[in-house]
C-alpha cells in the first residue's frame, strides 16, 4: 500500500515560466578548490548557479577557463550576477556581457547602494529592472526585505523578487523576520531568500514561512566540510518547504496533554 | 593638420598605443584574450559581431570580462 506524500502533490519551482526541481540556488565563490566545489554541485544539485564576470587578461585567463570547464562539467543552468556594479549603466552593461559569455536571458541583478553593508540601491533598483526586462532579461533582484520596494520591483515586470535574510556573507540568518513574513503574505510571485543565510536552519525556516526558494554561497563554501554542508542545506530546504505545505499547528500559550487523560491510571487514588 | 598616426587607449585600465583607424578587433589581437569573453566601450556593450566594425577613438575605454565565480 502506498500514501501520496506532500512532497507528490508539491509543484515544481516555477520562474518566469521554466520549472526546476530544486529550490536551492548556490554560489560558486570562496570554496577551497574548483573540486570541492564541483562535489558540492553534486550533492545539492541546485537549481542554478550563480555566476559573475570580471575584467581578464594575461595570467588570470587560466583561472577564468577552468571555472568555465567547471560551469560546463556541472551541467547546471548558470545565473550570471551583476555583483559590483553601483550604476544602472553598469548595471545594464555587465548585465549584456553577461548574456553573451554565458548565453542565457537569467540575470541576478546587484546594485550595490552602499558598499560597507552591500546593501542593494533600492531606489534606482526598480529602473534598472525595468530596463533589463525591456531589453528582454529574465530578472532576478537582489533586494532588501522591504514591502515597498519589492512591489515596485513585480511592478515593473520581476516575475521573482530576492529579498536578502542579512547581509551579504554574514550568515546571520533572517534579521528581520517579521518583515520577512509580512512579504511572503503580501506577493503571490516566487520569493527567493538570497544573502545573509549561515545555517540549514535559516533555510529551513524562511521555507516553512512559504518562500519559495534560497539562495546561499558563503554558508556552503567557508563550512568545515562544504560537500557535507551543501547537502544539508539542501535538505534543510526539502524539510522546510514539505513543512509549508504539510501546515503547522497553531502555537498555544497552555500545556495540552498528548496523551489522552481519560483512564489515566490512579487518577484521583491519593 | 593631419591625424596622427596612432590613438591611444585604455584597455582594462592599462594604456595601449594602436593605429589610427584601429577596430576593437584590432585591440583584442593585441592584448591576445581567449573566448569567452565580452566587451565593452566606454560602458557600452559591444556584441562579437560588432568587433570587426567597431572604430576606436583616442582615449576610448575598452573593458573586456571573463567569466569566474560568484555569488
Amino acid at each position: 500500500m502506498s500514501m501520496e506524500s506532500p512532497m507528490s502533490t508539491s509543484s515544481p519551482l516555477t520562474l518566469y515560466g521554466e520549472t526546476f526541481t530544486s529550490r536551492l540556488l548556490l554560489g560558486t565563490s570562496r570554496y577551497p578548490s574548483p573540486s570541492v566545489l564541483l562535489a558540492a554541485v553534486e550533492r545539492a544539485q541546485p537549481a542554478m548557479l550563480t555566476a559573475s564576470l570580471r575584467r581578464q587578461t594575461g595570467a588570470g585567463g587560466e583561472a577564468s577557463q577552468s571555472f568555465w570547464n567547471l560551469l560546463r562539467e556541472a551541467k547546471v543552468p548558470v545565473l550570471p550576477n551583476t555583483a559590483g556594479c553601483h550604476s544602472l549603466q553598469e548595471a545594464i552593461t555587465t548585465a549584456e556581457m553577461a548574456r553573451e559569455v554565458f548565453n542565457t536571458d537569467w540575470i541576478k541583478l546587484e546594485l550595490i547602494g552602499d558598499d560597507y553593508t552591500l546593501q542593494p540601491d533600492t531606489l534606482n533598483l526598480p529602473e534598472a529592472a525595468s530596463r533589463l526586462i525591456k531589453a528582454g532579461f529574465k530578472v532576478l533582484p537582489y533586494c532588501t526585505e522591504d514591502l515597498v520596494l519589492c512591489q515596485r520591483l513585480v511592478d515593473v515586470g520581476c516575475q521573482a523578487v530576492m529579498p536578502w535574510a542579512a547581509p551579504i556573507g554574514t550568515g546571520k540568518g533572517p534579521v528581520n523576520p517579521s518583515a520577512l513574513r509580512t512579504l511572503r503574505e503580501r506577493l503571490s510571485v516566487p520569493l527567493i531568500v538570497d544573502a545573509g543565510l549561515g545555517l540549514p536552519s535559516h533555510a529551513c525556516q524562511v521555507m516553512e514561512w512559504g518562500y519559495d526558494a534560497v539562495l546561499l554561497n558563503t554558508a556552503v563554501a567557508l563550512a568545515q566540510e562544504p560537500v557535507v554542508m551543501a547537502g544539508a542545506f539542501a535538505d534543510a530546504v526539502q524539510a522546510g518547504h514539505n513543512a509549508f505545505l504539510a501546515g503547522a499547528m497553531q502555537a498555544q500559550d497552555t500545556a495540552q496533554p498528548s496523551t489522552p487523560v481519560l483512564g489515566t491510571p490512579f487518577w484521583h487514588h491519593a | 593638420m593631419p591625424e596622427p598616426a596612432t590613438i591611444q587607449v585604455l584597455i582594462n585600465q592599462a594604456p595601449h598605443d594602436l593605429p589610427a583607424n584601429a577596430t576593437l578587433a584590432d585591440a583584442l589581437q593585441r592584448v591576445g584574450i581567449a573566448p569567452p569573453f565580452a566587451a565593452a566601450v566606454n560602458l557600452q556593450f559591444v556584441p562579437k559581431t560588432q568587433y570587426a566594425c567597431h572604430v576606436l577613438h583616442p582615449n576610448d575605454q575598452i573593458e573586456l570580462i571573463a567569466p569566474i565565480t560568484g555569488g
